[in-house]
C-alpha cells in the first residue's frame, strides 16, 4: 500500500497546481467553471492527502520497517499510542500533516463561502493551493523529506521513538500546535484575495473570523500542552523557559489575538483595515517561521527533535510572503483607508488599540530575543543568546499593563463613555481591587515582589470587572424578561457569544498571569543530594529519601531508576513521591557496550509531584552512576569478548547473548538498589502551577465558546426586528 | 493491485474535478447562485450595523451608555443602516 501512499502524494502535488492555475484562470476570464474546478481540485487533494495518511499511520501500526520513516521513528516495542503519533516526530511526517491540515482547512472554508465572494475566492483558492503545493513539492523533492521512502533491504527493527516523546501530551502537542499555524493561514489567503481585487471591507472578516478564532485555540492548545509536557518530563522544573521553538509558537499567538480584536474594529467602525491586513499576514509569517525554526535546526532548542533539509526553502517561502503581502498592502494603501477615526480614548475602539500595541511590543521583545544569536553573529562574528531574565525583564511590564487592559476593554462601550458612566462602571472593579491589594500585603509576602503584586492587583480588577460585566449583563436581562439571575445570566451569554465567550477568555487568560507570576516569583527551589534516610528541608516540607528503585523493561529496552521519597509538612506525612530518571539503550551508543549503552543513549525524567490548588510539590532526581562506573566496564568487557566469539547468524547464540546482557543490566540495577548510591534531587515548591492549566483551558473553553454559532433562527428573527424597525424609520423618514 | 487502486482513484478524483468544466457555458446556472461581490459588502456591513445597534442598546441597559450618549448613537447608527438597507434595495432591484 507503499505505492499507493507514494502516487495520492505526487497526485496531491499535481492537484494543487491545478487548483492555482484553474483559480487564477478563472478569475483572469471571469470563467466561473474554472474556479469551480479548482475549489474541487482542493476538495480532490483533501481526499489525496487523507488516503496518504492512512497509509503511513497503517505503516505505522503494522511497524512496515521497508518505509524509512517507520524504520527510523517506531519499533516493533513503541506502545501502538505513540505508533500512531510517531509520524509527526519525523520531518517527511510533520510536513504531511501541514499539508493535510492545510487541505482539510481549505475545502472546509471554500465549501462555506462557495457561493460568496466570487471576486475574491478565486485568488484565495489559488494561494491555499500555492501554500499546498509548496509542502507537497517539499516532501517529494527536499531531501530525507518524503514520507513514503524506502528501505531495501528493510531491517528487521526500527530505531523506535525518541522517549522524549513518549509522553501523552507529546502525542498531541504537534497536530495542535500545527493546526493552529495552517487555520491561520484561511484568513492570510483570504486578505491576499481581498488585496488583490481591493474588496478591503469587513466581508473577508466575516468568512473567515471563526477559522482565526480556531487557529488561535489550537495553537493556544499546543503552547499549554507543549509547556505541560516540558513541566512533567524535562526535568528543570519550570514549564517556560524562552526556549526558540516555545518562543516560536507564542509569537504567531500573539499577533493573532491582536488580530482577532482589531477585527472587531474594523467590522463595527470601519477603521485599522491596513493594520488587520498586515496583522494576519505577520500572523502567517511567524506562523511559517515556527514551522522553519522546528524543522531547520538554526537556532539551539530542546524542543527541535529533527535535522532538516526544508529550511532553506521554508525561509524562502517566509521571504515571498513577507515581501508579496507587503508590496501588496502599499499598493492598496487607498483601498485600506480608514472610514472613520476614534472619537474618545474612553472608548472599546481605543483600548483595543493600546491591546494591539501591547501584544505586537511583546511579540516584537520575543522576536529580538529570541533571534538575537543570529543578530550577534551577524554583527560580531560571534553567537551569544539572551537567557530567561533578559526575557522577563522585558516582557514582563507590557504583560502586567496588558493584564490591566484585558479588564478596562469590556468595560467601556464603543465610540465613547462619559465621565460620569465611567466612574459608574470602574467604581466596584477597583474598591475590590483595593481590597485584594490590601489583603495580599496585610496577609502574604506578595509586597516583596512589587511587579508580582502590580500583576495581582491589575489581574484582580481585571476579574472583577468581567465579574461585574456578567452582573451587569444578568440584571439587563433580567429587567426585560424577568426569571431568576442564574436563569437572566444564562440567556444575556446565549444570546451574546462572541462578546461573554470573550469575556470567558479574558478571565482564563487573568488567572493564567496571576499562575505565571506566582509560581515564577515565589517558586522555592532545592537542589540537595541525599543517600537513603538522609533529609532535606525545602520551604514548609522535609523531604527523607526513603529507598532507592529500579525497574527494568525489556519491550522498550528502559532501565529506570528512582527513589521514594516520603515528605512531611508541619510534622505530618504530606505525600510519597516517587521521581524516576529512565535510561534507554541507544543503538547509536553500542560501540561503548551493551550495558553502557543505557547510560550514553537518550535518559528522561519522570518528576515526581503532588498538584493541589495552592500550589505543587516537584521534584526530579539523577542518580549518581560514578560509583556503577567499574561495573559496567567489567560486564561490557565480558559481554563484548563473547559477542566476539558467536557467530552472528546464529540465532541460538544471539538469543543467549541478550539473556547475559539483560542479566548484566539486572546486576547493575540490583547493586543500585542494594547499595544506596546518591542521588542529586531538585525540590521545587511551584506555587499555583495547577492554576495555569485551568486558567488556560477557561480561555479555551471560552474561545469555543465564542466560536459556536447563534441559532439561525433566533438570528434572523433579531434580524428582522431590526429590519422592521428601520422600515418603520424609513416610512416616517 | 495498489496500481489499479491508485489509477482508480485519480481518474475519479479527475471526472469530479473536470464536472464543471464539462458544463456549457450557457448552462452555468451556478452563475446565477453566487452573491452580487457588492450585495456581500453591504451585507457584511448591515450586519455589523445591526450588532452595534445591539451593542449600544446592551450598553444602555448595563449603564454603560447615558440615555443621552445612547439616543444620539442609536439615531446615528440607524441612519447608516437606513442607507445600506436602501443600497441594498437599489442593487437587488
Amino acid at each position: 500500500m507503499i505505492g499507493l501512499g507514494a502516487a495520492s502524494l505526487v497526485a496531491a502535488a499535481l492537484g494543487c497546481l491545478y487548483a492555482a492555475a484553474a483559480a487564477l484562470a478563472g478569475a483572469r476570464r471571469g470563467d466561473r467553471r474554472l474556479v469551480d474546478s479548482a475549489r474541487r481540485a482542493i476538495y480532490a487533494v483533501c481526499a489525496l492527502l487523507t488516503v496518504c495518511v492512512v497509509v503511513l499511520e497503517s505503516a505505522f501500526l503494522r511497524s512496515d520497517f521497508s518505509v524509512e520513516l517507520v524504520a527510523d521513528h517506531s519499533s516493533t516495542t513503541t506502545p501502538t499510542l505513540y505508533k500512531a503519533t510517531a509520524m509527526w516526530s519525523s520531518q517527511g511526517g510533520s510536513l504531511l500533516l501541514w499539508a493535510w491540515v492545510l487541505s482539510i482547512a481549505a475545502s472546509a472554508v471554500l465549501f462555506a463561502t462557495r457561493r460568496r465572494h466570487r471576486e475574491l475566492v478565486p485568488y484565495a483558492t489559488a494561494v491555499l493551493a500555492g501554500i499546498g503545493l509548496f509542502f507537497c513539492g517539499l516532501m517529494l523533492l527536499a531531501d530525507g523529506a518524503n514520507p513514503f521512502a524506502r528501505l531495501d533491504p528493510a531491517p528487521t527493527e526500527g530505531v523506535g521513538l525518541n522517549p522524549l516523546l513518549r509522553h501523552p501530551a507529546m502525542a498531541i502537542h504537534p497536530p495542535m500546535l500545527y493546526s493552529g499555524y495552517v487555520l491561520f493561514s484561511i484568513p492570510f489567503a483570504f486578505a491576499i484575495g481581498a488585496l488583490v481585487t481591493r474588496r478591503v471591507d469587513a466581508s473577508w472578516i466575516r468568512s473567515t473570523r471563526r477559522f482565526a478564532l480556531l487557529a488561535w485555540a489550537f495553537l493556544g492548545v499546543g503552547i499549554l500542552l507543549g509547556a505541560r509536557w516540558s513541566y512533567s518530563e524535562l526535568g528543570w522544573g519550570g514549564y517556560w523557559g524562552w526556549d526558540a521553538v516555545e518562543n516560536a509558537s507564542l509569537m504567531p499567538w500573539l499577533l493573532g489575538t491582536a488580530f482577532l480584536h482589531s477585527i472587531m474594529v474594523q467590522e463595527r467602525r470601519g477603521m485599522l483595515k491596513v493594520w488587520n491586513v498586515s496583522l494576519i499576514c505577520g500572523t502567517f509569517v511567524l506562523a511559517l517561521l515556527g514551522t522553519f525554526l522546528v524543522r531547520s535546526g538554526i537556532l539551539e532548542s530542546i524542543h527541535a527533535f529533527g535535522a532538516s533539509t526544508v529550511g532553506g526553502p521554508l525561509l524562502g517561502l517566509i521571504a515571498v510572503v513577507l515581501l508579496g503581502s507587503a508590496a501588496l498592502i502599499v499598493s492598496r494603501l487607498d483601498d485600506l483607508r480608514s472610514e472613520r477615526r476614534i472619537e474618545s480614548l474612553a472608548s472599546r475602539e481605543a483600548v483595543f488599540l493600546v491591546n494591539n500595541l501591547l501584544l505586537v511590543g511583546l511579540c516584537a521583545v520575543i522576536f529580538w530575543g529570541t533571534f538575537f544569536p543570529l543578530i550577534s553573529e551577524a554583527l560580531t562574528g560571534e553567537r551569544s543568546s539572551l537567557g530567561g531574565a533578559w526575557f522577563d525583564r522585558y516582557t514582563a511590564p507590557l504583560a502586567i499593563v496588558l493584564v490591566l487592559f484585558t479588564g478596562i476593554g469590556p468595560l467601556l462601550a464603543w465610540r465613547q463613555v462619559s465621565a460620569g458612566s465611567l466612574w459608574r462602571l470602574m467604581r466596584w472593579p477597583l474598591a475590590a481591587t483595593a481590597v485584594a491589594t490590601l489583603a495580599l500585603v496585610a496577609f502574604t509576602d506578595a509586597a516583596s515582589e512589587p511587579l508580582a503584586l502590580v500583576l495581582f492587583s491589575f489581574a484582580c480588577f481585571a476579574l472583577a470587572a468581567l465579574l461585574s460585566e456578567f452582573a451587569r449583563a444578568a440584571a439587563a436581562r433580567r429587567a426585560l424578561a424577568g426569571g431568576s439571575w442564574a436563569g437572566a445570566l444564562a440567556q444575556a451569554v446565549a444570546r451574546n457569544r462572541r462578546r461573554y465567550g470573550g469575556y470567558i477568555v479574558h478571565a482564563g487568560v487573568a488567572i493564567l498571569f496571576i499562575a505565571v507570576a506566582a509560581s515564577s516569583s515565589f517558586q522555592t527551589s532545592s537542589d540537595v543530594r541525599l543517600r537513603p534516610g538522609d533529609s532535606a528541608t525545602v520551604g514548609d516540607y522535609q523531604v527523607t529519601y526513603e529507598r532507592p528503585t529500579t525497574a527494568i523493561d525489556p519491550a522498550e529496552e528502559r532501565l529506570t531508576f528512582g527513589a521514594v521519597l516520603d515528605v512531611d509538612r508541619n510534622g505530618s506525612q504530606f505525600a510519597v513521591l516517587q521521581p524516576q530518571r529512565n535510561y534507554y539503550a541507544s543503538t547509536a551508543a553500542m560501540g561503548s557496550g551493551p550495558v553502557r549503552s543505557f547510560f550514553e543513549g537518550e535518559a528522561t525524567s519522570e518528576v515526581g509531584r503532588r498538584e493541589s490548588a495552592g500550589g505543587d510539590l516537584w521534584t526530579a532526581m539523577r542518580p549518581d552512576l560514578e560509583p556503577l562506573d567499574t561495573m559496567i566496564t567489567g560486564a561490557d568487557r565480558r559481554l563484548m569478548r563473547l559477542a566476539r566469539g558467536a557467530d552472528p547468524a546464529d540465532p541460538q547464540a544471539q538469543q543467549q547473548l541478550s539473556y547475559l546482557q539483560g542479566l548484566a543490566v539486572r546486576s547493575v540495577a540490583d547493586r543500585y538498589e542494594a547499595e544506596g548510591l546518591p542521588i542529586d534531587l531538585r525540590v521545587n515548591v511551584n506555587p499555583f502551577v495547577i492554576w495555569i492549566w485551568l486558567g488556560g483551558g477557561i480561555a479555551i473553553c471560552g474561545a469555543l465558546f465564542a466560536l459556536w454559532p447563534a441559532a439561525a433562527a433566533r438570528r434572523r428573527s433579531v434580524s428582522d426586528v431590526y429590519a422592521a424597525r428601520l422600515a418603520r424609520d424609513l416610512g416616517r423618514a | 493491485m495498489e496500481v489499479v487502486l491508485a489509477v482508480i482513484l485519480v481518474l475519479a478524483l479527475a471526472w469530479f474535478v473536470s464536472a464543471p468544466l464539462r458544463r456549457r457555458a450557457e448552462e452555468d446556472s451556478a452563475a446565477d447562485e453566487l452573491e452580487d461581490p457588492r450585495v456581500a459588502e453591504l451585507e457584511a456591513r448591515k450586519e455589523a450595523k445591526y450588532r452595534q445597534i445591539r451593542d449600544a442598546e446592551l450598553d444602555r441597559a448595563q449603564g454603560k451608555l447615558s440615555e443621552e450618549d445612547w439616543r444620539r448613537a442609536d439615531a446615528e447608527l440607524r441612519r447608516e443602516a437606513i442607507e445600506i438597507l436602501k443600497e441594498l434595495d437599489r442593487l437587488r432591484e
